[in-house]
């Protein structure tokens, strides 16, 4: 039996899909999501009728095709007949070259000028602070094109080293020579060297590792932990009996000797770079685009660092210090176990953001014509191809893969040291 | 009682000591100069080698800037008069005759120079539109209804054409508007505003052609109209950099609300679209702009290259404006947002009246910063082409007068830059303190 103060029965109306919160957000979603593959459906309707009417539909064949563009500053072996695949891969290569030289650059500049400006020294702080600002405020593509302009206006020519009498001399027992066609450094070299792995065959991606660099780093690595096992050793004695074994030299010894004993046996040597004709040869020829790039980059990166350093060291309140040292922990000790976990977690996150940042800005490498992946897919290829299309997608590809793995990085470490709050 | 006073008599003394001034190691320049410079030994190796680097760049720049060059036409001149200057022997200095020959092209590019009235009116009119905005205590505030018209005053002096284009993308927010009120006298909140945007879209795509071709035949007022091909130089720079800016702060605050909103799938869309923007450079951008986004439109759209660098460099600052203003979001305690609730406000009001003055408050540092970042990527422009100031250099550089000229030009393209960015900071630090209201 009813009665007349039952509820009415909640009957669904059409109405109720707006006014009803229940339904309702489920609604503005759903406009959203069909707005969003109306517009989706639009470009790409757009795509197929304009690549149609070019005639170009979307093919990768044009990666096989040979590049026929040379690429004179590479890691890898690469001539003009291997593919535009290949040079993308060269291209890559050295994408993640200069992001690294930039990155470990910036990093040890930033720190330096992120504490001294926090000097009690008022002129070398006004000097960081110059330094500071005046990266910050002009556009890196200033920066690499005017540090371009530095080392082809200002440096010396092969020619100079010539003669009795030169104008230019070469650095560190004549090993370094800094031109204006580039820097010359020696290069290590093996005489009785274990060979390369040919890695990927003769496939586009092929990739050739030394096996005397993979010894000399497995040997390094067994060192190392040799030398922290007899650190963990020493601690334990030093617990149990109060005396702490003397061992710096086993571990010096156990790192470096039979690293020097691999080195002698690989017949370790270095290629000095020479004065032949109108230039060089011999050793590593660094080229002035990647010098110009990586100097911009990591000054300009630099700067950005050295603001977040500041902002970390003055994040952790004084009394964070005073109270550790009120607890008997000597300087060393507050420095490691206080202050530095502590900034460090205000430090990290924005210096990986920065990391990113140096690593996109890598591209404008092509405004100095050294040839990184931009340089090469998103330049040379895409122009005498034509595929815009395929390549400028591949580019962002490349580069999201790129970002998602250091943020995929950053996010990883966020997490682990994170404030557990209770 | 008497005893104990009587022998302490003879040692008090009964004059003060005259005070003796401090010693001279720690008032005045000198005690500064102790504490600030020379505390430890180290500090003062530190200082000398400091003030003899000073010395070493400055005695390297300074004659070399200070240069009789001001008038000359072309580098052999140049150094014919630094010759002449330094008694015969080829001189050293800087050749400043190409910044005053060419510093009207750095800054307008070739645009018509009987026009060039139009953007210098363009760029004072921009610091009164800002003016209520950026400095709100000192200017009247009916100066924001000039503000909210400055939109549509911009491009029409910029690009030229009839007044009529500007006046009806302004009627169709005005159309819009109408068909909201309309409708919500009759529907809900969400149907009104529906209702608005799919009025506004109409005018816009299908009405207003048509009015502005009748209205520009009937009564034909309008500027002469400048191709975007002309533009160059810092006001390009500036005119990118302004729109991104401007377009990128209410775009970036839907899409950082989007990306805390509780409804999923606006959510994934907009983390999808910023973390897609955010990892790409801008130059993989500037290429879609360059090569792309005309396949992307209809077939037969050919639109200008400089709204398409305009479109993709706006996505660009969205993204990053949209983290950090979500940046700010996050940082505001959970009580204002339950206590908004608790007031009975819905979604937007809450956002309007309680979140959004605050969160952007946090955010201004963050927001000054991506707006001096874009400022400075506009010159990425001249990878693709664009006649930016650095895209400008190497036709100069090309020019036989000038073949060689390079730390004139490169020095005064970073002083300008530098000009206006560190400005900029400095106004957000001008703002922090000032809209520092004491939260804590």
């Amino acid at each position: 039996m009813t009665s007349l103060t039952d509820p009415q029965k909640d009957r669904f109306r059409l109405s109720m899909l707006l006014y009803d919160t229940r339904y309702r957000s489920a609604t503005i979603q759903i406009i959203a999501l069909i707005f969003f593959m109306l517009v989706a459906a639009w470009l790409i309707s757009n795509t197929a009728q304009n690549l149609a009417a070019l005639g170009k539909p979307i093919d990768l064949g044009f990666l096989t095709e040979p590049a026929s563009y040379d690429i004179n500053q590479r890691l890898l072996d690469y001539d003009s007949r291997d593919s535009h695949l290949r040079a993308s891969f060269i291209g890559l290569l050295n994408t993640l070259v200069v992001a690294v030289l930039g990155c470990a650059t910036a990093t040890v500049i930033g720190v330096i000028v992120g504490v001294l400006r926090l000097s009690p020294n008022w002129l070398v702080g006004r000097l960081m602070t110059v330094y500071v600002e005046s990266f910050r405020n002009v556009p890196v593509l200033l920066w690499i094109v005017f540090f371009m302009a530095i080392l082809i206006e200002t440096l010396p020519a092969p020619s100079a080293f010539r003669g009795d009498d030169p104008a230019a001399h070469m650095l560190l027992g004549d090993s370094v020579a800094i031109t204006n066609r580039g820097v010359y450094i020696p290069e290590p070299l093996f005489s009785n060297s274990l060979g390369d792995i040919h890695l990927f065959g003769a496939s586009p991606l092929r990739f050739d590792v030394s096996l005397d660099l993979i010894a000399i780093l497995a040997v390094l690595g067994l060192g190392l932990w040799a030398s922290a096992w007899i650190r963990r050793r020493a601690d334990g004695i030093q617990e149990a009996t109060g005396a702490r074994p003397t061992t710096w030299y086993l571990r010096l010894g156990v790192v470096s000797v039979p690293l020097a004993v691999l080195l002698l046996m690989l017949g370790f040597h270095l290629g000095m770079p020479e004065l032949k004709g109108f230039n060089f040869r011999g050793g590593t020829h660094m080229r002035n685009s990647l010098i110009a790039l990586w100097l911009a980059l990591s000054l300009y990166t630099a700067a950005f660092i050295a603001e977040i350093v500041r902002a970390g060291i003055l994040a952790i309140s004084s009394g964070q210090t005073e109270a550790a040292a009120a607890l008997g922990l000597r300087p060393r000790r507050i420095m490691s176990l206080v202050i530095l976990p502590q900034a460090l977690r205000v430090i990290v996150p924005p210096l990986i953001s920065q990391y990113l940042n140096l690593t996109k800005n890598s591209s404008l490498a092509i405004a100095v014509g050294y040839m990184d992946i931009t340089g090469t897919l998103g330049g040379i290829t895409m122009n005498q191809t034509g595929r815009e299309l395929e390549c400028v997608l591949m580019l962002m590809m490349i580069y999201l893969i790129i970002s998602l793995s250091i943020s995929a990085v950053m996010n990883w470490y966020n997490e682990s040291v994170k404030l557990r709050e209770r | 009682m008497s005893g104990t006073h009587a022998h302490t008599v003879g040692f008090t003394r009964d004059t003060m000591i005259p005070q003796a001034d401090p010693p001279m190691t720690s008032v005045g320049a000198i005690g500064w100069a102790h504490k600030n410079l020379f505390s430890t030994w180290f500090n003062a190796i530190v200082t000398v080698a400091s003030l003899a680097l000073i010395f070493y760049v400055l005695a390297m720049i300074v004659p070399w800037a200070i240069s009789p060059t001001w008038e000359s036409s072309s580098l052999s001149e140049c150094r014919d008069i630094l010759a002449a200057a330094n008694g015969g022997e080829s001189g050293h200095g800087a050749c400043w005759g190409v910044i005053r020959e060419r510093w009207v092209q750095l800054m307008f590019g070739f645009y018509p120079s009987h026009l060039h009235w139009r953007p210098v009116a363009a760029f004072i009119l921009l610091g009164v539109a800002l003016a209520p905005v950026l400095f709100s205590d000192k200017v009247p505030a009916k100066l924001l209804y000039f503000t909210l018209a400055y939109p549509f005053i911009f491009p029409w002096l910029l690009w030229g054409g009839t007044i009529w284009a500007p006046l009806s993308v302004a009627a169709g927010f005005g159309v819009g508007y109408l068909a909201y009120r309309i409708v919500s006298a009759v529907a809900g909140d969400l149907l009104s505003v529906l209702a608005g945007v799919v009025a506004a879209l109409v005018w816009w795509l299908v009405l207003s052609g048509y009015v502005v071709d009748a209205l520009a035949g009937l009564i034909p007022i309008g500027l002469e109209p400048v191709q975007s091909r002309d533009f160059g130089g810092f006001m390009l720079s500036i005119t990118i950099g302004v729109v991104a800016i401007a377009a990128s702060l209410p775009l970036g605050v839907l899409l950082a609300l989007g990306r805390r909103s509780d409804l999923l799938i606006v959510r994934y869309l907009s983390v999808g679209f910023i973390e897609f923007i955010r990892g790409v450079p801008l130059i993989t951008l500037l290429f879609v702009a360059s090569t792309l986004l005309n396949i992307f439109m209809p077939p037969g759209t050919d639109f200008d290259i400089i709204l398409r660098v305009l479109i993709m460099v706006t996505l660009f600052a969205t993204a990053y404006m949209a983290e950090v203003i979500r940046g700010g979001l996050a940082a505001l305690p959970k009580g204002q947002y339950e206590g908004a609730d608790s007031l009975g406000l819905n979604y937007w009001q809450a956002q309007r009246l309680i979140i959004m003055p605050q969160a952007l408050k946090i955010s201004i540092p963050g927001i000054v910063s991506t707006f001096i970042g874009v400022f400075k990527d506009t010159t990425l422009v001249s990878i693709i082409g664009l006649m930016d100031p650095l895209g400008l250099t190497n036709g100069i550089r090309a020019d036989t007068n000038w073949n060689g000229i390079v730390w004139e030009l490169y020095g005064f393209i970073a002083l300008v830059f530098f000009v206006f960015c560190f400005s900029m900071s400095r106004y957000s630090m001008y703002l922090e303190r000032r809209l520092h209201t004491g939260r804590k």
